[in-house]
């Protein structure tokens, strides 16, 4: 293993692991970020391994750091963002980009790039006018994306220390501890304008010298990377795909406020993430980057895990301290100590979010002006969004701060598949809000969003069709939050238990003329009193849906109607009598055997016992489609006088 | 029961900072924390009970009841929402006969949701014992229900 004993010689050492990666000739590096490996991709790699033995080429990296010349190899590479088109196999130095490769497709790609020197078309990114793109950067998809976080995310292989050198690995951090005071390192964070990306937007050279100037010892470091947004998957990534960028985030922040320890926080649901820092960790310690004496200048850092144990509220900063401290995460009752003075262990702390830190060593390498130039005038650099939902390509995305929802969703996002209209952007989970189509070309920024009724949260970015039901999505989001407040404010509590309350009885069917009201006192109410985040935007998505898609409401109360045909209580399946060619295949599969009819005639719901689950209209075959759903619901052929019950 | 409890519990002595990851560690090994866990938990940090269950219950993670053979996790996560989350827990509590939360009475199958796994671009997502299936549709359930099947044969 690589010691690093001074700051100087880390420049060689990043010359020397890329003249190792130069000696092989091509590289076959497998997606093993977590939606890769659920389509297979382990059996992918293990199946490329297979075939250059079999060609007695052995694939020891070993055998390239000591100088030996291989003509192939295989490595493993963390989320390339583009899931949906997984698994994905990169290979180098051409950067020939596969997708959805199956086990029985390897062979094909080996011989074609061993032997013949040629790409396996096919296997190709099929773009929208018919074309394929042998690279990544010709994918539409990435076209005019901007990678500084994910830059190295399925470029490098995550497990091999020696690949984030070669990528200018803890170049920053040698020039951090050879050349910069605390103080010069902090002014250059604030200079460059980075903002924390955990969704508040708070300045990072701020409150590091916060911390910095807070007394107390020890100081600790803490990274958020709890990624409490359901629906979000950014920081899953960078730590699966470059945790080591984190790590040195992280040290360097270690470094310039005095504190000699810290803490990841990652979310339970997130194991792979935690397998690949445990062994970043590991190997950073084996060359003198983690622990005592970092790179010989007498500086020590290092590093523990802590998995969540699932609960949203610990990603607000006084819970997650709580909670690595082995207590429940309350949030702290106001006045609330600032974390950066009294945090984890009642001592001064300096908690950022997963991109934050990993967004430190470009910024310290490149120039605060370089970060700067980057972005909006207030929120500089890149966002990244999990872009999903009604979207044709779904994946991570980074692009510069300011640009607008039009470029993301319909440029990089290839629109809205299966012919549907765009209907609304929910950013920010479940505090934020949804917006609407007018707002499409709304650069976004921290403090756009803010005005507009949404947050940027941490990146969740869910793009709905006209098939999304507005009310039922502020209904979907205050269920969460319901489940989700810790409970210790009375008005978080109880009032999202009522505003969710409301709002079950609008998609019921059962609204009132006055629930409008009623929702926007609640909202303000629970706004008001609240002690933390989650309280206080609980009602985001109820006052955004309102604000934007109020005719929607009006259509559940007055007309009983659900216009994206979703709310249960208010929707009926059909069969046309036109349509229906009597094939009995909706009858065989209805789960309650609501549907009657001869064979060759027309097939019949009886409504009075149909659940409303839309298996008929799914099975029946596309070429008649005799099924719709109709909103408001047709009367059921009942006896009046069950009706008005 | 015992002697694997004081095996698994004996780094952890004194310890009252670990207790979260102590709750983990037993949960991993025993798959749940049984009344007796809570207790030798409780004895080893030195923490009264009930700060271990104050704890314990505060976070979703932790089980106090047997669990099922096999588990079915229902992705819940906006961007399954959006793509249909809810007509797959129908279709999984239709099939395996227990509601959301559920575990059935010959512990086969336990069902319940979880907040996002981190594989949005592939939703809707359905997590089956420890197994993440993306892009669900009535076919991959049908594989999953066949394959529950299969392993019930084999017993
Ligand atoms: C209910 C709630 C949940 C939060 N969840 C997260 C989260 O999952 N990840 C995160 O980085 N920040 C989260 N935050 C924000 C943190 O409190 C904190 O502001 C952030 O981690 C600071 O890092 P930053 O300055 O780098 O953004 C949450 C806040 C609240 C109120
Ligand atoms: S606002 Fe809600 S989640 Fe936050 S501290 Fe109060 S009750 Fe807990
Ligand atoms: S919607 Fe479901 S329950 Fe109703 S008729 Fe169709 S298959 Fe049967
Ligand atoms: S599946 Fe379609 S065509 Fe066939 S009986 Fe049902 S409604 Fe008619
Ligand atoms: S896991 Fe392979 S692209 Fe995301
Ligand atoms: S929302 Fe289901 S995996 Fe993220």
């Amino acid at each position: 293993m690589i010691q690093i004993t001074s700051p100087p010689q880390m420049a060689k050492i990043m010359e020397q692991c890329q003249a190792a990666l130069a000696r092989q000739k091509v590289r076959f590096l497998v997606c093993a970020g977590t939606g890769c490996v659920a389509g297979g991709s382990l059996d992918v790699y293990d199946e490329f391994k297979r075939l250059i033995e079999e060609k007695g080429i052995s694939v020891d990296v070993e055998l390239l750091y000591e100088g030996q010349k291989s003509d192939a190899g295989i490595g493993i590479g963390g989320c390339h963002g583009f899931c949906q088109m997984g698994p994905l196999v990169r290979v180098e130095p051409k950067e020939t980009f596969y997708t959805k490769v199956k086990v029985a497709d390897v062979e094909e790609i080996v011989t074609a790039t061993i032997d013949k020197d040629t790409v396996v078309e096919r296997l190709l990114y099929q773009n929208p006018d018919g074309s394929r793109s042998v690279t990544e950067h010709e994918v539409p998809f990435y076209s005019t994306q901007q990678r500084i976080v994910l830059g190295k995310c399925g470029v490098i292989n995550p497990e091999d220390i020696r690949e984030y050198f070669a990528a200018e690995g803890y170049q920053a951090l040698a020039h951090v501890l050879q050349d910069l005071t605390r103080e010069q390192v902090i002014d250059i964070v604030t200079r460059s304008g980075l903002r924390g990306r955990g969704g508040a937007g708070f300045p990072a050279g701020r409150k590091w010298q916060s911390c910095l100037q807070a007394t107390g010892s020890p100081k600790y470091i803490v990274c958020n990377g709890d990624e409490g947004d359901p629906g979000a998957f950014m920081d899953r990534s960078v730590l699966e795909g470059d945790p080591l960028a984190v790590i040195e985030g992280m040290t360097i922040a270690g470094y310039s406020v005095g504190a000699s320890y810290g803490y990841i926080y990652v979310r339970a649901e997130y194991p792979l993430a935690v397998k690949r820092l445990h062994k970043a960790i590991a190997q950073a310690r084996q060359s003198q980057l983690l622990g005592d004496n970092i790179m010989g200048t007498g500086f020590n850092f290092d590093l523990k895990i802590f998995q969540g144990a699932g609960a949203f509220v610990c990603g607000e900063s006084t819970a997650l301290t709580l909670s690595i401290e082995g207590k429940r995460g309350m949030p702290r009752v106001a006045p609330r100590p600032r974390t950066t003075e009294i945090g984890l262990w009642d001592k001064p702390t300096v908690l950022n979010n997963v991109k934050s830190f990993a967004y430190v060593p470009d910024i310290i390498r490149k120039g605060a002006d370089w970060f700067k130039a980057i972005g909006t005038e207030t929120s500089s650099g890149t966002a990244v969004f999990a872009l999903t939902g009604n979207i044709t390509n779904s994946g991570l995305i980074e692009v510069p701060m300011g640009t607008t929802f039009r470029e993301i969703i319909f440029n990089l996002g290839g629109g809205i598949p299966d012919g549907e209209k765009f209907k609304a952007v929910q950013t920010g989970g479940p505090s934020g809000g949804c917006l609407p189509e007018s707002l499409l070309d709304l650069p976004i920024d921290f403090d756009s969003l803010d005005e507009a009724g949404a947050i940027m949260g941490s990146g969740g970015m869910v793009i709905m069709d006209e098939r999304t039901c507005m009310v039922d999505v502020a209904r979907y989001f205050l269920d969460f939050t319901v489940i989700e407040s810790c409970g210790q404010c009375v008005p978080c509590r109880l009032g999202t238990k009522q505003l969710l309350e409301v709002l079950e009885d609008i998609c019921a069917g059962k609204g009132r003329k006055e629930d409008l009201d009623l929702l926007y006192e609640l909202s303000h109410a629970v706004h008001a009193a609240s002690i933390c985040g989650l309280g206080q935007t609980a009602a985001n998505p109820v006052l955004t849906t309102l604000r934007y898609f109020k005719e929607e409401y009006e259509a559940h109360i007055f007309d009983k109607c659900c216009p994206a045909k979703v709310c249960k209580a208010l929707i009926s399946f059909v069969i046309s009598e036109d349509r229906c060619k009597g094939c009995g295949i909706c009858a065989k599969h209805c789960p309650v055997s609501a549907i009657t009819g001869e064979k060759k005639q027309v097939h019949v719901i009886d409504q009075s016992l149909c659940i409303q689950c839309g298996v008929c209209m799914e099975k029946c075959p596309k070429k008649f489609r005799a099924v719709d759903c109709v909103s408001p619901r047709i009367k059921a052929a009942v006896p009046e006088t069950m009706e008005t019950t | 029961m015992e002697d694997r409890l004081s095996e698994i519990l004996s780094p952890y002595k004194g310890k009252q900072d670990a207790l979260i990851p102590i709750l983990q560690k037993v949960q991993e090994e025993i798959g749940y924390l049984p009344a007796e866990a809570m207790q030798e938990i409780a004895r080893t940090t030195g923490l009264p009970q009930s700060r271990v269950y104050a704890v314990a219950t505060f976070y979703a993670q932790f089980y106090f009841t047997r669990r099922g053979r096999h588990q079915s996790k229902i992705c819940t996560g906006t961007a399954c929402h959006v793509k249909g989350a809810a007509r797959i827990m129908d279709t999984f509590e239709r099939e395996l006969g227990i509601a959301c939360g559920e575990t059935s009475e010959d512990y086969e199958h336990s069902l319940e949701t979880v907040a996002c796994v981190g594989s949005c671009a592939l939703a809707p997502v359905v997590v089956v014992d420890e197994e993440v299936y993306g892009q669900v549709d009535s076919s991959k359930m049908s594989k999953i229900f066949d394959d529950f099947k299969e392993t019930e044969k084999e017993d």
